[in-house]
């Protein structure tokens, strides 16, 4: 089974600081961490290796610092790293990332499931994934907790707001995975030592010849942002006080009582 | 460039067992304000296998016009089905904006179709507006857990698209005397061209939990709750109140509490009539997905907490103390 899972390299979200007057991210001091659902979708795919065999391929789009990601999955058990990075990809939005990841994946073979996470903790969009689904012209599953392959058909149990999808597919096709589907394994340190020598290779524009150019980077993104701004917090709230719980309690339900809001 | 050929704001009133979804709803009451910008009309959009009581909703929450695709083959979401009517729909009546629901279907098929008429799609928007002089939706959305927030255009094609998350906006005042126009179009899907089927479903387990997005009271725990075990406290104000119990990222990351439960960025975006976050900092990861509901009343040991910021009632106290004597006042109160 020829399992692609695509990977990003995020800020770790709760560690965020942005500089105030720029409404930019102060990087610096910052950890780089491998987006946590495409963990799950690294999980996912070693797995189906486990069970079905075959190969796992991880491909991460962004600057050469992403190959710390890369290395991370190595590490983890993929069988082969890819970067995918050029100056020409920059600044693109959900529409050019999952274009031109859909063209590195082509360029990387025929594939029977593509994996990734539900969503990534930095642009929270949820859309690169099935967005690539539709570039390649895949069959897409979101949200699923696991896959089983039956000869070349598929049965999935996908998440949804109200219980849980059996469904059937057919391969080839691409999934994402959630914090729910499975628990991620750890590094081996054999596997850890391995993956700092291990080479990773790039795929940059000039490798893409038959990509369409106008689809990618600042240029070929549909939406572009107009301006940032950090969200106002300003403290009006009233205190509540009082000498034991008790007085507290009766001071706050008065308060909500009186307001009408209880 | 001129889009003068792209008219009106769509929405898009998903259901699930044929049943309209809350967002769609709530987003009716953001499309028309768009639709007001734009000076041209709102629309619904309803797919399924028996639109009846969609398609009513949608009439009475505002839509000038509705289209409706009916077939035994939308009994459920799937990508290509629902994909295949939404573009054949696009092709026909060129919308000028498209507003979908941030579901796990919604962003699925929000996706399929800016990819396939090669546009663009904000996703997760909290904040909608519309520039009258381009033409163009200002979407804003958090970024970065939160953190951050971005203002997005879509100025160079059509149909602009964005997803908002359920629970974001409220529903807007329902009018029962509104009369929309009904346009029912025949688009079949062959079954070969459908790739997922659902061949079984299992509802989610029911806890007897009102769902965080039902709640108008909501009860959330984060860190300082300190086990699994001590949210029963919380649930016992929850149920003095007939509310329900959240928690925020920190609890779930604990394994305390399934992420079902969880209210911020990478969780559910709540509205209630009151949020009490108990035990809660306050990071914006959490803020992001509660800051909008009605009243936030805020318990907390550290008096520099940043959700205190956020709080129209803040306690400086501890929770394991001041919550069971909130309940054992509501209980009086409800006695007396």
């Amino acid at each position: 089974m020829n399992i692609v899972v695509c990977i990003k390299q995020v800020p770790d979200t709760t560690e965020i600081k942005i500089d105030p007057v720029k409404n930019t991210l102060i990087r610096t001091g910052v950890p780089s961490i491998m987006n946590p659902f495409d963990k799950n979708a690294l999980e996912t795919g070693l797995s189906l290796k486990d069970r079905y065999g075959g190969k796992v391929t991880v491909i991460s789009m962004g600057p050469p610092q992403a190959k710390a990601v890369l290395r991370e999955a190595l590490s983890m058990g993929a069988d082969e790293a890819y970067l995918v990075t050029d100056r020409a990809f920059g600044g693109s939005d959900t529409y050019a990332t999952s274009y031109i990841l859909s063209q590195a994946i082509k360029k990387l073979g025929d594939f029977d499931v593509i994996l990734g996470g539900k969503q990534a903790i930095d642009g929270d969009t949820g859309q690169t994934a099935p967005s690539i689904a539709e570039h390649l012209g895949a069959a897409r599953l979101t949200y699923i907790l696991d896959l089983e392959a039956d000869g070349d058909k598929v049965i999935a149990r996908r998440q949804v707001e109200e219980g849980i999808e059996v469904i059937e597919a057919r391969f080839p096709i691409l999934c994402t995975a959630t914090k729910e589907s499975n628990k991620p394994r750890y590094a081996t340190i054999k596997r850890k030592i391995a993956s700092l020598k291990a080479e990773i290779p790039e795929i940059t524009l000039a490798d893409l010849p038959d990509a369409d150019v106008s689809k990618m980077g600042l240029k070929g993104s549909p939406t572009k942002v107009k301006a940032t701004f950090t969200p106002k917090r300003t403290a009006c709230g009233v205190t509540i006080e009082g000498n034991t719980p008790g007085e507290i309690a009766n001071a706050l339900i008065g308060k909500l009582a009186d307001g009408k809001i209880l | 460039m001129s889009f003068e050929a792209w008219k009106d704001v769509w929405v898009f009133v998903e259901c699930f067992k044929d049943q309209p979804k809350s967002v769609g709803l709530e987003l009716l009451g953001q499309g028309r304000k768009l639709a007001e910008g734009l000076k041209q009309d709102l629309c619904a959009v309803v797919i399924g296998k028996d639109t009846k009581d969609a398609v009513k909703a949608a009439g009475e929450y505002g839509a000038d016009k509705i289209y409706v695709v009916e077939g035994a083959e939308y009994e459920d979401y799937s990508a290509d089905a629902y994909g295949n009517v939404f573009l054949k729909l696009c092709e026909k009546y060129q919308p000028n904006t498209i507003l979908v629901g941030a579901t796990v279907n919604g962003r699925d098929l929000g996706s399929k179709i800016a990819v396939s008429l090669r546009t663009g799609l904000t996703a997760d928007c909290t904040a909608l507006s519309v520039d009258e002089e381009t033409g163009n939706v200002v979407w804003e959305r958090p970024a970065f857990g939160g953190n951050l927030y971005a203002q997005i255009l879509c100025s160079e094609t059509r149909p602009q698209m964005g997803t908002c998350r359920p629970g974001a906006f409220k529903k807007p005042e329902k009018n029962p005397d509104n009369k929309p126009v009904v346009i029912r179009e025949e688009i079949s899907t062959p079954a070969q061209e459908i790739r997922t089927k659902v061949i079984d479903f299992i509802k989610a387990c029911e806890d007897n939990d009102l769902r965080l997005d039902e709640a108008e009271i909501i009860v959330s725990g984060g860190r300082g709750m300190k086990s699994a075990e001590n949210f029963s406290v919380l649930k016992e104000l929850a149920d003095a109140l007939c509310g329900t119990v959240g928690c925020s990222r920190a609890a779930v990351d604990a394994g305390w509490m399934p992420q079902s439960k969880q209210v911020g960025q990478t969780g559910a975006t709540v509205t209630p009539k009151i949020y009490f976050a108990c035990g809660i900092s306050g990071a914006v990861q959490h803020v992001a997905g509660m800051s909008e509901s009605g009243t936030i009343i805020a318990i907390n040991k550290d008096e520099t907490a940043p959700i205190f910021e956020v709080a129209d009632y803040c306690i400086v106290g501890d929770l394991f103390e001041v919550v069971p004597a909130l309940v054992k006042e509501l209980k009086a109160r409800q006695q007396g």
